[in-house]
């Protein structure tokens, strides 16, 4: 029952409807299945199997909106839960920024890679294989593993009395390791997320997280201070997120954003960071693809957010925007930051003095007001001399803004496919070397 | 239902969900069917038999059963609108099992015989197929079983039964409030929880459990149009394990000479919002901090969540040994430092507190998510490391026959795991008020309520924020500052702890949304403390110009 097709999903869903006798009325329909392993001191800890639906009706007398939901889909159950959800709209109180559900909307036939049917579909023994692969790696290099897997097959349809209706199906596999030398002196990761399960190189990836381990083992203290930094994708993804998790329109205009201007007026249109940077989304990317629709069901395109380094479009509401009288953009899903073809070798080897980053973590913001965020560096911290990785480093306390940060940008490589450790959002980011990063502090944590 | 969905029914916008740090969970579901009473216990039994007997059958030895009704009411105002009233009910089973000396799970929505055994078996099957790549046998912590028994958090007023308008007046009353006194924006939420759990096991327990929360809050913005500045003061209020009560403002639950209002056991909203609307303003115009060092004053509503991050964190057994490495990550309080016996965390007056039981807490439950009756022990005793908190499986690491009963999972569709206890720093002994504390001082920073907040994953370098930071010169408090976060190291910082305020003084903070485990979980826990000072700690000014 978990995952149904577009037409079992669209045949439940106007049963549904038909027992509406609101002004509007909209149907949401959601099912996943998924599994997962998780692992640590090179041994199984916790596992999972997990399968469930539920069917969300939100009925609206004029602004009143009721909203009710069920899990199980005979008709009496589904008149039922109609009923209550238009119960509740009656009592509800008005909502003066209530919005009319959207008509009928056009999407784009989903990229086909979105969903992969054996991905969805895993054996308990598969996922036990590919773990078992990871902690061969750790055993032979003596190290200690720490991990997880999941596999998710996922669909989620919407439709509504004005003939709006949408259906999108997702398949899911998420890997993330850590090693750990024996003695807690040396630390590695590596991470990915994909929608097809034969990408997951589970050895491969184990493997550079060995690397990592093993050769942060006799890290140095340097003083803190401002230096030149290599961001992997995996490192700089938890910052570039916050900025363009952040191009909310009407906080910018009502003052209270990173994006407001002294006197009033927003930096919509305005340059922001350097002119080498580009950030879009795009549903149909095929090596990130993405929802055609979001969550209200406006279709979601393709996206400039910053062209150039300047800021191109922000999101709205549907409310803000028709009260502004623009387009009512969605967030963004599936973000590419554009860069270069330098590969993160290249990128050191053209670095003096400078310091690669292979993760940050515990990111929380400081000061909306420039958009300041602190956090650590973690498994994996290296200081590199005339182009080559020298010695590891000590993990860094940073204050940074991501803004910041862009400005002081010194070269962008080949983006790739990364998962952010604090969101679990994918993106493609390029590695990037960014000057004058601020680490405040040292950390003795490995 | 996916974050996006859940933004939608809440109406907030991603910046306003991601101020609040609201996760999602369950469904929407009507507010009359909230106020339904739970699911009958004896077929709650019948189906938990089933699930049992299905495992054993399979070769399961050991099993246990958590049957939930979590139920979730969120309502939102922003300035003169009621944005969304959302209720959310999830309901399901997870069943865990040891096949083969190896955990396994699985979780269902569907309650029928059919669908019950097929998790069961699902859950065996995974066991029997993880036991492959497992080096050692789990070995679980003798646990009695209880017969049929229950427990409930002592509630006086129901918060799922008061009516919606009521809330949605008091919401409005203190967003005007806030709004007159000088705020521009402001969003505030009640949120409101009700866990009915069930859990049975194999060891011969059956127990229903009522457990219920509350938080009230709000983000007060102040907006300069001209220099195009902006500041936000969030609520004084803390997350309780109460009912409603908790926001019906009682004058001794009120400490009125500092300066601004704390609150103990109950919460006078709309006077902290008329604080707030007119604190933004003085917040931008305060002076900016000279980086430095500083004797810190921390009040309960700040010092909460250091405790969280320093104290509870690193005191969790399954981090000590490894088990979170890949997320949460591992701890400086390894288990060589304990068995010393002398491993010096704080100083004497460090005397902290692990407490399933504390009324009013959030953690507070009769029993674990693996059956076992909660308690309390010390973790710190005059500044020396003496305990970790620990469940079954983990107990006999540190030589204990019994679990000290922190299992808890967020769903019934999660695995049991390893949380935190309500963690506490206990009253001085000596008699002591915040004042007289600040008296001694001669240059220092007097911090309430909580706000940014980073710690490593060994949990030895944090920094952290407040919502108001007060200068205090020669024992004064001068005015007010800005651009202020304090930076240490925790083993050093404990040890800089020089004196704590009276029982008279203690109070609770807490969060409803600790993040750890893979898939992430939540959990809500409570820290109390009284007032504290800690001398010469690392002063940052956050101050940037973009």
């Amino acid at each position: 029952m978990a995952i149904l097709s577009e037409e079992e999903a669209r045949s439940l869903m106007k049963k549904a409807l038909s027992y509406s006798k609101a002004d509007e009325c909209e149907i949401n329909l959601n099912g996943s299945d998924s599994a997962n392993i998780r692992y640590a001191r090179n041994s199984v800890s916790t596992s999972g199997a997990i399968a469930q639906t539920s069917l969300v009706v939100s009925s609206a007398f004029g602004k009143k909106l009721g909203v009710a939901t069920i899990n199980e889909y005979d008709d009496a159950s589904l008149e039922k839960v109609v009923r209550r959800s238009e119960e509740l709209a009656q009592l509800a109180p008005e909502n003066p920024e209530f919005m009319p559900f959207l008509g009928p909307q056009t999407y784009a036939a989903p990229n086909p890679k979105l969903f992969d049917q054996k991905t969805a579909d895993m054996s308990p023994k598969l996922r036990t294989d590919m773990v078992a692969q990871s902690l061969q790696v750790a055993k032979d290099s003596k190290l200690t593993a720490a991990g997880f897997l999941q596999n998710t097959g996922s669909f989620a349809a919407m439709m509504n009395s004005h003939g709006l209706f949408a259906y999108n199906k997702y398949s899911d596999i998420n890997f993330s390791v850590t090693l750990r030398s024996e003695d807690g002196k040396g630390s590695g990761y590596a991470s990915r997320d994909y929608e097809d399960y034969t990408k997951m190189d589970t050895l491969k990836l184990t493997k550079v997280s060995a690397q990592k381990a093993t050769g942060s083992i006799t890290a140095k203290a340097i003083e803190p201070g401002k230096y030149t930094v290599i961001l992997e994708p995996s490192a700089g993804i938890v910052l570039l997120e916050q900025l363009y998790g952040g191009l909310d329109a009407r906080s910018a205009d009502e003052g209270r954003s990173f994006l407001s201007k002294a006197g009033g007026g927003t930096k919509l249109g305005d340059k922001l960071v350097d002119e080498r940077v580009t950030i879009y989304s795009d549903p149909q990317n095929p090596d990130l693809p993405s929802s055609t629709w979001n969550g209200d069901g406006r279709p979601q395109e393709r996206i400039n957010w910053i062209e150039k380094g300047v800021v191109k479009n922000l999101y709205y509401s549907r409310y803000w925007a028709q009260k502004k009288g623009v387009k009512a953009i969605p967030g963004p899903d599936a973000i590419t930051m554009l860069g270069g073809d330098a590969s993160l070798e290249d990128l050191i080897k053209s670095t003096e003095r400078g310091i690669l980053v292979t993760r940050l973590w515990y990111i929380r913001p400081v000061d909306p007001q420039t958009l300041l965020y602190t956090g650590l560096t973690r498994d994996g911290t290296f200081y590199i001399e005339n182009g080559q990785i020298k010695f590891p480093v000590k993990n860094f306390r940073f204050n940074e803004s991501p803004i910041i940060m862009l400005n002081n940008l010194e070269a962008l490589g080949r983006p790739e496919r990364a998962v952010s450790g604090e969101s679990f959002q994918s993106a493609m980011i390029p590695p990037m070397k960014i000057r004058d990063f601020t680490f405040s502090s040292l950390s003795d944590a490995v | 239902m996916n974050r996006k969905n859940f933004l939608y029914l809440t109406g907030m916008g991603i910046s306003g969900a991601m101020l609040a740090g609201i996760p999602v969970i369950g469904s929407p579901i009507s507010a009359e069917a909230a106020m339904q009473g739970g699911i009958d216990v004896a077929l709650k039994k019948r189906m938990a038999d089933v699930a049992l007997n299905a495992a054993r059958s399979k070769g399961a030895t050991y099993t246990d059963v958590r049957i939930g009704r979590y139920l979730r009411q969120f309502v939102v105002t922003r300035e003169e609108k009621v944005q969304n009233v959302v209720n959310t009910e999830s309901y399901g089973m997870g069943i865990r099992v040891l096949a083969n000396g190896c955990w396994g799970f699985a979780a269902t929505d569907k309650m029928d015989n059919d669908s019950i055994a097929k998790a069961a078996a699902a859950a065996v099957a995974i066991a029997k197929e993880n036991a492959r790549i497992q080096s050692e046998p789990v070995q679980l912590a003798p646990q009695k079983g209880y017969g049929e028994v229950s427990w409930k958090t002592p509630i006086e007023k129901n918060a799922f039964e008061v009516p919606i308008k009521d809330k949605v007046d008091l919401l409005l009353k203190v967003n005007d409030t806030a709004m007159k006194a000088g705020a521009n924006y402001i969003t505030s939420i009640i949120f409101s929880v009700n866990e009915q759990k069930y859990f049975a096991s194999s060891d011969g327990s059956y127990i229903d459990q009522d457990v219920h929360r509350i938080w009230p809050t709000f983000f007060a913005t102040h907006v300069d149009a001209k220099s195009g500045k902006f500041e936000t003061r969030n609520a004084l209020s803390s997350p309780r394990g109460m009912g409603y009560e908790y926001l019906i403002p009682k004058a001794a639950d009120k400490i009125t000479n500092m300066p601004t209002p704390l609150y103990r056991n109950s919460y006078d909203m709309i006077e902290d919002a008329g604080f707030a609307g007119k604190q933004g303003a003085e917040k931008m115009a305060a002076k900016s901090v000279e980086a430095g060092k500083y004797d810190l004053i921390l009040d309960p509503s700040n010092l909460w969540l250091t405790i969280h991050e320093s104290v509870g964190h690193p005191t969790e057994l399954d981090r000590v040994l490894g088990y979170e490495a890949n997320f949460a990550g591992t701890s400086f309080l390894t288990l060589d430092k304990w068995k010393t016996g002398k491993f010096n965390f704080g100083s004497k007056n460090v005397n902290i507190v692990a407490d399933k039981l504390q009324p009013g807490s959030l953690g507070a439950v009769g029993y674990d998510d693996e059956g076992v009756k909660c308690g309390q022990w010390d973790i710190i005793k005059d500044g020396i490391l003496v305990n970790y908190q620990t469940i079954r499986d983990q107990a006999h690491i540190i030589g204990l026959n019994a679990s000290q009963g922190c299992c808890y999972a967020d769903a019934w569709s999660d695995v049991q795991f390893q949380r935190m206890p309500n963690i506490s720093l206990q009253p001085g002994k000596t008699p002591l008020t915040p004042a007289e504390l600040i008296k001694d001082v001669e240059k220092g920073i007097y911090v309430v309520g909580d706000s940014s907040f980073s710690i490593d994953q060994q949990r030895y370098n944090f920094q952290f924020s407040g919502q108001l930071y007060y200068e205090v010169k020669n024992g004064k408090i001068v005015g007010m500052l800005n651009d202020v976060a304090y930076q240490s190291n925790t083993q050093e910082f404990w040890n800089s702890c020089s004196a704590v305020c009276d029982k008279s003084d203690y109070r609770l903070g807490g969060s409803f949304f600790d993040g750890k485990g893979q898939p992430e979980q939540v959990s809500a826990v409570s820290h109390g403390s009284s007032t504290t000072r800690f001398n010469g700690v690392n002063i940052i000014n956050t101050a940037r110009k973009i």
